[in-house]
């Protein structure tokens, strides 16, 4: 290689090096706010900022939702199988919403615990299926729960 | 081994370079139309629904294998890249800037399709999670380098390598894409099909038209930039004698006996 070749190299390599390192200090830095929502250990132990609408993210507790009747005001438990935190919403859900599904739920934690939702988004996870295979999976699973 | 050597100096030349991809065109293009066919038909008609989502998963044999190329191809610009800065060849250069609009127009069509999929299954078109936001940022990289080469017009091989700096820099966002979604909590999900670990896609009718039209946009991808590099190299080297030649060839191959 020729010194002016390898020169060009090296500061090529000296740029790539230098770019990776100030990134690598920035995401650091902004780790916090570049996640997209808090889990209900955050918001259960109170890291989050009550002025500000968050976003918090989980599990829909199994057999925690309950509806309304005459509304469609539904209140629902999102876990991260540490903690639990109730969440109210009046409106429609998305066609994923469902008991042990993820979903994102944006607003304001009201009183007495209660985090008031005004936006309630399904999160979908990276299984793909045909619905014969998730019926097998359920199947076995539910055998297993028998022995 | 002599041989490979042989074929990368070979392609490395310009004229050798157009001389030796003339001939990679038509079967690129055939077999890319041939896959897209096939993976489409596969895909929208004979894989099977969702148990969740139904049909609405189908997008994902247009999202997927778009995303892939998206990130594909900024590799081969960010490499092609510092080839171009450290060692000057032409063809490197020709290769970054015939790569850029498909790898722009794979980002667009990846961040259009993920938003119309967003929109039934999450309940959002668009939120500023780091899959996405990552993502976008690819397509103004892309849009940069664009940029920054048509902007100076004045002598395009120097515009060629301040191209090149932004690419290689660029370069930094194709990890952080790949690995938004382990490094934060995001809206979006992990990827569904993995070449080390288990895939999230087991069944074999719902994978194999995801492979095929992974294959069909790298053939696209063949033929197109090959097409746009050779056009990139008639123009910059306009006033060689081995474009002159190889124009009248063409001129010939197109029209025969039209001279007479």
């Amino acid at each position: 290689m020729t010194p002016t070749r390898k020169k060009r190299l090296i500061l090529v390599m000296m740029v790539a090096v230098g770019v990776a390192i100030a990134t690598a200090i920035f995401l650091t830095a902004v780790r916090e706010n570049i996640n997209y929502f808090k889990t209900p250990t955050e918001v259960a132990t109170g890291q989050y900022n009550s002025n500000s609408t968050i976003r918090l993210g989980g599990m829909v507790k199994d057999g925690s939702v309950q509806r309304v009747t005459d509304s469609l005001k539904v209140r629902f438990a999102v876990t991260d199988f540490e903690q639990d935190v109730l969440v109210e919403y009046e409106g429609i859900l998305p066609d994923l919403f469902r008991e042990g599904q993820g979903v994102v739920t944006i607003g304001k934690m009201g009183q007495e615990d209660v985090f008031i939702a005004e936006e309630v988004l399904a999160k979908h996870d990276e299984n793909y299926m045909p619905p014969e295979a998730a019926d097998a999976l359920h199947q076995a699973k539910n055998k297993g729960d028998f022995e | 081994m002599n041989r490979l050597l042989k074929f990368y100096h070979e392609l490395g030349s310009p004229p050798s370079f157009y001389r030796i991809t003339s001939h990679w065109l038509k079967p690129m293009l055939i077999l890319a139309i041939v896959f897209t066919v096939y993976g489409l038909i596969d895909g929208l008609f004979f894989a099977p629904e969702d148990y969740q989502q139904g049909d609405s998963y189908r997008i994902i044999f247009v999202h997927v294998p778009a995303a892939w190329m998206s990130m594909f191809i900024y590799a081969i610009v960010g490499v092609s890249g510092i080839m171009a800065f450290v060692w000057r060849m032409k063809v490197a250069e020709a290769v970054m800037m015939a790569s850029a609009p498909i790898g722009a127009i794979f980002t667009a069509i990846t961040l259009l399709t993920g938003m119309l999929w967003g929109k039934p299954m999450w309940g959002t078109y668009w939120d500023w999670d780091a899959r996405m936001t990552s993502e976008l940022i690819l397509l103004f990289l892309y849009i940069g380098v664009l940029g920054i080469y048509s902007a100076y017009d004045e002598d395009p091989r120097k515009a060629a390598r301040l191209a090149a700096l932004v690419a290689i820099i660029g370069l930094i966002n194709l990890p952080i894409i790949r690995y938004s979604v382990y490094w934060w909590t995001s809206i979006h999900q992990g990827s569904s099909v993995s070449l080390m670990g288990e895939s999230g896609i087991k069944d074999w009718d719902m994978l194999r038209p995801l492979l095929v039209m992974a294959l069909a946009t790298k053939f696209y991808y063949i033929y197109s930039m090959l097409n746009r590099a050779q056009t990139h190299l008639l123009k910059t080297e306009q006033n060689k004698n081995w474009v002159k030649k190889a124009l009248i060839e063409v001129k010939t191959d197109v029209q025969p006996g039209a001279g007479s």
